[in-house]
């Protein structure tokens, strides 16, 4: 029992962690100015492809040697930046119901990588591999660091700025913000596009920081181990990290600890069940058995200002 | 203009808009749009196989589009189809291989019952969640979506798969569960194309779903709680009794995919073997406006569209079938966005200062 908490669980439960923090942050931001995100799983495919393909191309074509990674880093940021683009225009401006409209993206996102890695490539959905020294840093102290920092500045955005302030507001009661002379679509765009950026470095981090190339369909759902994160942690962001922080953990267990854990039979813990554990978690809390996580009140709500 | 006229419209304008995308999208990977195009759509008109693999493929998606239909009358999202079929089949395998022994007349019936009743319990617990406790639906279908993967893939490799056998599948269902393929009544049509009864049970499901919802009482009352919840609650409806029901009969209509895959198509459970018709009823709900003969004729499209995605992916240079994926997306995105073609028509000059 003793080797299971080794320091390299611990280093890999970070390193799986990283994606879901970034990604359920921004989802944060999103959902605190009332625009629900199921599209965190296409943003973040975005941004791993392109971070891949552009840390491949800055690396081979350009020649740009170990700046490469943070060039795709800068590169899956945007891509993660363009498809919220369209997101938030369509749910803000044509007010589309946000469900629907995050389905959408997250079914184009899937067929996209595999589109253009098909011409650029010429491989079915996949980049080609990247050398390991054009890869983003792996040491946990690192990661852990900027983490930190991340969380900690999320954290002095939402509550100790006026920008914070408003965004909340918008989120909770956009009329009475909209009294006030917050401009409820500019504080929207905000969110959602904030919620891009950052799912697109989650996704960055999955295809050139854990892997070393773009995958087909290589998040795997964390979009949405992200989301269940962000509700986990009741929409707010010291909670939702520790939330991230839990999932990755049981992420990593089922990696590394196959075999580990042993039932009373003797059998093993089968590793289907360790992966049902966040899902189940989520909806547990969704339900309010623990506490209760209670989403920001004028959450998927189009607003539509008085003539 | 008629009622069928702009109700056909928008699906079309949404349709042709995102193929002009997609076509754009082509030339950039670099390929001529009409060659790609032709391949995907010309190949499902060939007989028998381009029809018959449309057909065969239109049939889970029918029951998914209906799926979410039912949901969607109710005011609800069922994102949770894709969990329902993947419990459904498994559990019509599961009674397939129990009791292979039984007679056809016993057996088949079981086997619907099991995919039906497994997608109707599946899609009812977040319906109860719901009703009991207000978590919204959209969450937990998706939550249970992983769930169900993980459960049945769980069954599989520890309790149902063969001894040795590398894939994750069951072993296989008695013969008296298997349903007849077409080729066993028309002359000329090959029994190798798996297109089989299922179909015709779907093309009934969608009358079935025209009579309940808009014939019977429950069907009243599930569409007056997906209008307006208040004005249902006061007129002395009960919302949460109608958000169980609607939740169920959409995921039992989502595990009727089960009887199609398994006793109509692979005679076993094969692990994964959804090639995302859960989400993509999302797209065939929304193409067909939520009627039921909108849903036949979206799913004809989006099975033509998945038939001709292997011609796509064998013949053109660098298009892949992908296209296929990118172009569902943007269709739902343009039909969702229904205000953006407004805004478009909307936008057109009122050459109202020569009115003046």
């Amino acid at each position: 029992m003793r080797d299971v908490f080794t320091l390299s669980l611990i280093a890999s439960t970070l390193r799986l962690s990283t994606p879901l923090v970034l990604a359920a942050l921004g989802g944060l931001f999103s959902e605190r100015s009332g625009v629900i995100n199921i599209a965190l799983e296409g943003k973040m495919l975005a941004g791993a492809f392109t971070a891949a393909a552009v840390t491949y191309a800055a690396d081979t074509r350009l020649g740009l040697g170990a700046a490469s990674p943070w060039i795709g880093l800068l590169g899956g940021m945007i891509a993660g930046l363009f498809i919220a683009v369209i997101y938030a225009v369509s749910c803000i401006k044509f007010k589309s119901d946000q469900v629907v409209s995050g389905a959408a993206i997250n079914i184009l996102m899937i067929g996209m990588p595999g589109l253009l890695s098909g011409a650029f490539f010429l491989s079915s959905g996949s980049t080609p591999q990247i050398p390991k020294d054009r890869l983003l840093p792996q040491s946990p102290w690192f990661i852990a660091i900027v983490i930190l920092a991340i969380v900690a500045g999320i954290w002095y955005v939402l509550y100790k700025t006026p920008f914070g302030l408003r965004l909340r507001s918008v989120g909770e009661n956009p009329e009475a913000a909209d009294v006030a002379g917050v401009s409820v679509s500019r504080i929207r765009y905000s969110g959602v596009l904030l919620a891009g950026m950052l799912a697109g470095i989650g996704g960055a981090y999955l295809s050139i920081g854990q892997s070393s190339l773009f995958t087909r369909n290589m998040t795997a759902g964390r979009g949405f181990i992200a989301l269940a994160a962000l509700i986990f942690g009741k929409w707010r962001p010291v909670q939702t990290l520790l939330a991230c922080l839990l999932f990755g953990f049981t992420e990593a267990v089922s990696i590394q600890m196959q075999g580990v854990f042993k039932l009373p039979s003797g059998e093993d813990i089968p590793v289907q069940f360790i992966q049902m554990v966040p899902y189940v978690l989520t909806i547990v809390v969704l339900a309010g058995f623990i506490g209760s996580s209670r989403p920001p009140r004028a959450l998927g709500i189009p607003y539509q200002k008085e003539k | 203009m008629t009622k069928l006229a702009r109700e056909l419209l928008f699906p079309l304008i949404a349709v042709v808009a995102a193929f002009i995308v997609g076509g754009i999208l082509i030339l950039i990977v670099g390929d001529s749009p009409f060659v790609a195009y032709r391949l995907l759509l010309g190949s499902a008109l060939s007989w028998p196989d381009g029809i018959g693999y449309t057909l065969f493929h239109a049939t889970p998606l029918i029951f998914t589009g209906l799926a979410v239909l039912v949901g969607f009358r109710c005011g609800l999202f069922n994102i949770g189809a894709e969990g329902q079929l993947y419990i459904a089949a498994f559990a019509t395998a599961w009674v397939g291989i129990k009791f292979a022994n039984l007679t056809p007349w016993l057996l088949i019936p079981f086997c619907f019952a099991a995919a039906i009743l497994s997608g109707a319990f599946w899609a009812a617990i977040p319906g109860v969640l719901k009703a009991r406790f207000g978590s919204h639906e959209v969450i937990n279908t998706i939550m249970l979506n992983f769930i169900a993967v993980a459960l049945i893939s769980y069954f599989v490799q520890y309790h149902y798969k063969e001894r040795g056998d590398p894939i994750m599948q069951t072993s296989m269902i008695g013969e008296g569960a298997h349903i007849a393929r077409f080729g066993k009544f028309i002359p000329g049509f090959p029994e190798r194309i798996p297109l089989n009864l299922a179909f015709l049970l779907a093309l009934l499901c969608c009358f079935l779903v025209y009579l309940f919802l808009w014939r019977t009482k429950w069907g009243y009352e599930i569409r007056a709680t997906g209008s307006n919840p208040y004005a249902a609650e006061y007129g002395g409806i009960s919302i949460r009794k109608q958000i169980i029901l609607a939740m169920a009969v959409s995921g039992a209509l989502a595990g009727m995919v089960g009887i199609n895959e398994v006793l109509g198509y692979r005679y076993r459970y094969y692990d994964g073997f959804s090639d995302n018709y859960g989400f993509t009823g999302i797209a065939v709900a929304l193409l067909g406006r939520n009627h039921p003969v909108g849903v036949i004729l979206a799913a004809l499209l989006f099975a033509a569209l998945q038939h001709g995605g292997i011609y796509v992916d064998g013949f053109s240079e660098h298009v892949t079938k992908d296209i296929v994926q990118v172009l569902q997306g943007i269709i739902i995105l343009f039909v969702a966005a229904e205000a953006f073609f407004k805004w478009l028509v909307g936008r057109r000059p009122s050459f109202q200062h020569l009115r003046a």
